[in-house]
């Protein structure tokens, strides 16, 4: 695959590397004459100077024949740029933006960015699944299939603690993948039972995770 | 009608002055305080301090129940990223930018957003006065 990084940073350093390892032809666009050295000193003819929101440097990255075209520095409206003018001057495929501010996400997706990243979010949720007591966190969140993967304590006084799996009615569209009791994982079975302060990982549709709360409490 | 305005550069006060004298309701985002000085002292619209490629900022100018929106700040990606934002999330019915860099505008323009390109226009009238001469 040929893929156009836009942003120099850490961020589009490491995934330059990281995509170039897997063996597609990457090209990363920085436009800080300093930054650009630093990482040309390394990458080689993986880096071009130049402003990934700018059509010309675009098309001398050779975006009519990018099959992805990523977003990832520091500025939303640099990403949200570069995404729309790749999709509509140079008709890419797919493009994927990085959002600093989780806020712009219904936004972005609205005009036509196939993926959003939000790093903001992740971090606010994994530190939040790692602060003791009773917690309800979105780990993830599946784009294109429209679902959710959630953490959640099962809070002392809820519904389901106690009970069997096969005796909680589980919404349509959910699945349980993991307990962790105690630190250790179990994988569920119809018989496993559910104790309060268990971890539980649950897989799950936008529409779905309202009900989950209420089935188990968390609400 | 009520009008907000993003930036308060030059473009923008003089614009923001002239709307406010024409009897409108505007209110004028910057995100530094002192650029309010460049505005007429008798102006008698709202002045927001804030980013205005923030939908909270935008709210607090009132672009709820604007009628119209323009960005003129100095970065062209800034004026379009609040522009679709006043399009998208708050409906304005009349949304207008500044863009510099005239292929941008030309993108932007076909993906429907009112751009105004300064570069081409002035380049035009340097070009049409310098012409002529001999």
């Amino acid at each position: 695959m040929y893929i156009i990084i836009g942003g120099g940073g850490d961020v589009g350093y490491y995934l330059t590397r990281n995509l170039l390892h897997q063996g597609h032809e990457v090209l990363l666009l920085e436009k800080g004459q300093e930054r650009y050295q630093s990482l040309s000193d390394e990458l080689g003819q993986s880096v071009l100077k130049g402003d990934a929101c700018e059509a010309r440097t675009m098309e001398e990255a050779g975006a009519q024949r990018a099959d992805v075209v990523i977003a990832v520095t520091g500025e939303d409206e640099d990403n949200l740029v570069i995404c729309q003018m790749a999709k509509k001057r140079f008709n890419v495929a797919r493009t994927i933006a990085r959002l600093n501010n989780p806020k712009h996400e219904a936004l972005f997706q609205k005009l036509g960015i196939d993926v959003t990243v939000s790093p903001t979010k992740a971090i606010l949720s994994l530190i939040e699944s790692e602060l003791p007591g009773p917690h309800f966190v979105q780990l993830m969140i599946l784009q294109k299939a429209g679902l959710e993967i959630l953490e959640m304590s099962i809070p002392p006084l809820s519904p389901v603690a106690g009970k069997q799996l096969s005796q909680i009615n589980l919404p349509r569209r959910c699945n349980l993948v993991l307990i962790i009791r105690d630190k250790e994982p179990i994988f569920p079975t119809a018989d496993a039972v559910l104790q309060a302060n268990d971890d539980i990982y649950a897989l799950v549709t936008r529409e779905a995770e309202e009900e989950l709360r209420d089935i188990f409490g968390t609400a | 009608m009520k009008v907000v305005i993003l930036g308060c550069g030059r473009v923008g006060a003089t614009l923001a002055t002239q709307l406010d004298r024409a009897g409108h309701s505007v209110s004028v985002i910057d995100s530094r305080s002192d650029a309010f000085q460049r505005l007429d002292p008798k102006f008698r619209g709202d002045k927001i301090v804030g980013s205005g490629a923030q939908e909270d900022v935008l709210r607090r100018a009132g672009i709820e129940t604007a009628d119209a929106f323009a960005a003129v700040t100095n970065g062209d990606n800034r004026n379009i990223l609040a522009s679709q934002i006043a399009k998208e999330i708050f409906h304005v019915k009349k949304v207008v930018c500044r863009i510099y860099d005239p292929l941008r505008q030309r993108t932007f323009g076909e993906l429907g957003l009112e751009a105004i390109c300064p570069t081409t226009i002035v380049a035009d009238m340097l070009f049409d006065s310098l012409n002529g001469i001999r």
